[in-house]
């Protein structure tokens, strides 16, 4: 039982070029920026927007296949999907609103109200049945949208930017509860969201797209230990060089020779926490075999770390103490020597 | 709390143009004869043709609604080519003065018109000179104000709930019924009351294609037009009838069918 | 050079009273007058009026006449609200006498046509109508102008003293609304003034009521309370009352005035 699809399409600016393969028991969180295609993807595989070529199977059966030119449409798949904004319909109750699914699959009135009336009492919102969408807040909507998703108990899950609509405070609360009910539900889980927190909490499996193709897949650890794309880098907040290993260096674009412990050979990439980065006002001498000049060009503050961010021959992201920068110191636009150890750069396959 | 004087530039225009719509509705009040009010309103013709008028009225607004909503739809929703002549053509009547349309009215559906030649030689139907034929006239005139509102209504509406709906496996008329056409409400109560209101002062086209016979095609707008040569201060109390009504509706529905 | 100016003019003016003073029907101070007139005449007077308004501007070019025809009720309901008219024709004396009681006319009115009754149809007369009975036929659609209307209340006393009994399918609001349906093909029959026929020409056809169920309606003619040019409108009223005016109606099917 899984998910299998396979579209191209063309959305103005966007050429989606993506295959998914979702396992039963996998929640599985599509990442990526603003653009990226990730929400176009979700509404593809619920059947909203016609592709131009590729396929959709749900446990085996051809939801939609531009080859045979089938398509089921979105009303007859066995498919939840919680929008970013809830779309709770405003004309309905609460209750009428979770009772839609089920009274559209043919439900009677009766047996609906009952069934809506128990999701309600599991996802806390029982006494708010009478309730309009608009008595409740951000959280609560979600939680609504969420047990309408979940009650004529579809096979795939669809949630786009679940948590988006929230502020920052609800947003963690919410999460957890979303976890719950995620880590409840029998069938195929696909999550959208550009907030790498999120991702990791609630999945097992990323998926990395930009520009509407695949860039990166797997666990959360893996991915965020070895990202293999610049955006990924940047969510997790570490420095990601690409070039050619060759006998414990990498040769990366732009002709630097970076020493790394484990650098064998082939198209490699090499992550820098860094932490491990050191700023030097003058070339420091010992042992570090990665020292290069650079300057500073932005400095920035936070909390109780402050991030430099030196541009030279190797552009790196260094992070020091505020009292080290003040020894040092250094205003943006000032001449600095960056230095690392080779064993502090980790080196995998491109 | 500090308020924003409106300038003169502003006011002067402004009251200029409500005394313009203030004062006839002052000069029917003053000049009606309340005391023969009640004997004007209760004469035999004047129930005829106000219950005329009612019934005639609100059928022009059923067929309005039952052909105009789909029309409205296609217009809102459906991509083809000639839709937006299409789309004048059925907004023409809104423009067209009424004897106009009565006349057109006539050439397609009177005894030697182009449809209406048949049905009199197939089912010796004819269509002026009924009741028929004034629901025909005031729909003609009517019906474009409500095709407008719904279609306004129908774009500005949030799309995607009819996407959450098909994706709770509502089918397509489900989703109209269920999901659609509550969220347009307030544009579809706008649009059939505009009709209503519409059809209920129609004049120039029932009157060229419908004729004028009490009881069957004379509507209060003709009864009045007729009473203004027989009875003048009769047909000033039933005009102010006909504008109290007409306000009435305007006042009720307030804002509601500027934003549809 | 300006004596030379001064004898044209006085050349022009004695031309122009030379030119109409051999004229002893129309008004002796015709050339001199000068000024506008709005004419509200019953519709039936459509296209004698017309005529006799263009043979009126020819004889005095100084003058101009606008004609505004309609319904007579409508007529008297727009004047005594106020429209500027500065001569009224009726098709009947209780309009007339109408506008006399409620203070809007100038003067006597004076009788200046008759007119009688005349059923029209289609040409060719399709549904082959003969006289008044055949107006009652099942399936003939019949209209007439309403009872206000002269020409309605007269097919109504027409018909009541023919003995026949006939419900109109419309009530028009004047003998050109009743004719333009006949002409369409959406009435079968309808009772107008015989001059209707005369002017519609071809477009239409007459069956003539005999005389013993016929009607002969009055038409006088006044000068509206009012007037701005009380001259021109009383030389209008004059030509009308004149023997070129009288030929003239009576060319449109007119009865002299007794």
């Amino acid at each position: 039982m899984s998910l299998e699809a396979s579209i191209r399409l063309t959305l103005g600016p966007l050429n989606l070029d993506m295959e998914i393969t979702i396992a039963e028991g996998e929640v599985v969180a599509l990442l990526g920026p603003n653009g990226a295609g990730k929400t176009t993807l979700l509404r593809a595989v619920a059947g909203l927007i016609p592709f131009e070529s590729g396929f959709v199977r749900l446990d085996g059966k051809v939801l939609e296949d531009t080859s045979t030119n089938k398509y089921v449409p979105t009303e007859r798949r066995p498919i939840g999907l919680v929008f970013q904004d809830y779309l709770l319909f405003p004309h309905l109750d609460v209750l009428d609103n979770v009772a839609f699914g089920l009274r559209s699959r043919g439900m009677p009135r009766g047996a609906a109200a009952e069934k809506a009336g128990e999701w309600l009492e599991r996802v806390g919102l029982r006494s708010y049945a009478r309730a309009k969408p608009s008595e409740l807040s951000g959280g609560q909507r979600q939680r609504v949208a969420l047990a309408r998703a979940l009650a004529p108990e579809p096979r795939l899950l669809l949630l786009d930017e679940p948590l988006a609509a929230l502020d920052v405070t609800t947003r963690a609360e919410v999460r957890r509860d979303l976890k719950r009910h995620l880590m409840s539900f029998q069938g195929i889980r696909l999550v959208v969201t550009h907030d790498p927190l999120e991702a990791v909490a609630l999945a097992d499996r990323l998926i990395v797209m930009e520009s509407g193709r695949l860039v990166q897949t797997g666990a959360p650890a893996e991915v965020t230990e070895r990202p293999r794309s610049q955006y990924v880098a940047d969510l997790v907040g570490v420095n990601l060089l690409r070039g050619e290993a060759g006998n414990g260096s990498v040769q990366v674009a732009g002709g630097a020779v970076v020493s790394a412990a484990g650098a064998e050979s082939g198209e490699v990439f090499a992550v820098i926490h860094p932490r491990a980065v050191a700023i030097h006002r003058i070339r420091p001498e010992g042992s570090p075999r990665n020292v290069w000049p650079g300057r500073a060009s932005h400095i920035e503050l936070l909390g109780n770390r402050v991030r430099v961010r030196i541009e030279g021959q190797v552009p790196l992201v260094a992070e020091v103490t505020p009292s080290a920068l003040r020894e040092l110191d250094l205003i943006e636009g000032g001449e600095v020597w960056l230095s690392f150890k080779a064993t502090d750069v980790g080196v995998y396959p491109a | 709390m500090r308020r924003e004087r409106v300038p003169i530039v502003v006011i002067v225009p402004a009251a200029i143009g409500a005394a313009f719509f203030i004062l006839p509705l002052l000069g029917l009040i003053v000049r009606s004869p309340w005391r023969d009010a009640v004997t004007a309103l209760t004469a035999p013709e004047t129930l005829e043709a106000l219950k005329l008028s009612l019934l005639a009225s609100l059928s022009a607004t059923a067929v309005g609604l039952v052909l105009g909503v789909p029309l409205a739809w296609i217009y809102a929703r459906v991509e083809f080519p000639g839709r937006d002549l299409l789309r004048a053509l059925t907004t023409l009547p809104m423009v067209l003065p009424p004897v106009v349309g009565g006349i057109a009215l006539l050439l397609a559906f009177g005894r030697r018109g182009l449809f209406g030649s048949w049905l009199d030689s197939s089912f010796g139907i004819t269509l002026p000179f009924t009741t028929a034929g004034v629901v025909m006239a005031e729909t003609f005139v009517a019906m474009p104000f409500l095709i407008l509102t719904v279609e306004a209504g129908l774009r500005s509406m949030d799309r995607r709930y009819e996407e959450a709906a098909r994706a709770l496996g509502a089918s397509r008329w489900r989703v109209f019924t269920r999901v659609t056409l509550p969220l347009i409400a307030p544009s579809l109560f706008a649009g059939a009351v505009l009709c209503w209101a519409r059809a209920l002062g129609e004049f120039g086209a029932t009157i060229t294609f419908a004729g004028n016979f009490p009881g069957v095609t004379q509507t209060m707008p003709l009864a009045v037009y007729l009473l203004l040569e027989t009875n003048q201060e009769a047909s000033f109390i039933l005009s102010l009838v006909l504008l109290l009504i007409s306000l009435v509706v305007l006042v009720g529905l307030r804002h509601r069918w500027l934003i549809a | 050079m300006r004596n030379r100016i001064w004898l044209l003019v006085a050349a022009v003016l004695l031309a122009a009273c030379g030119s109409s003073g051999g004229n002893a029907s129309t008004s002796p101070s015709s050339s001199l007058l000068s000024g506008y007139i709005n004419v509200f005449a019953a519709a039936s007077l459509t296209a004698s009026f017309n005529s006799l308004g263009v043979a009126f501007h020819r004889a005095s070019p100084g003058v101009g006449v606008n004609f505004n025809y309609a319904g007579t009720p409508t007529l008297v309901t727009q004047i005594e609200q106020g429209a500027p008219a500065d001569v009224f024709a009726s098709a009947d004396t209780t309009n007339m006498d109408k506008l006399t009681a409620d203070g809007f006319t100038s003067g006597s009115s004076r009788t200046f046509a008759r007119n009688q009754l005349e059923i029209v149809v289609a040409p060719g007369n399709p549904k082959s109508i003969t006289g008044l009975a055949d107006l009652a036929k099942p399936g003939l659609i019949y209209i007439t102008e309403g009872p206000t209307v002269p020409a309605g209340k007269y097919s109504l006393q027409a018909l009541a003293m023919a003995g026949v009994k006939v419900t109109p399918k419309s009530l028009e609001t004047s003998v050109s609304a009743v004719i333009s349906k006949i002409e369409l093909g959406e009435a079968d029959a309808g009772i107008v003034y015989t001059t209707d026929i005369t002017a519609a020409g071809p477009r239409v056809q007459g069956v003539p009521i005999p005389a013993a169920s016929n009607v002969i309606a009055t038409y006088p003619i006044v000068a509206v309370k009012g007037t701005r040019y009380p001259d021109v409108a009383s030389a209008f009223i004059a030509y009308v009352l004149s023997s070129t005016g009288q030929s003239t109606l009576a060319t449109f099917g007119f009865l002299p005035p007794s």
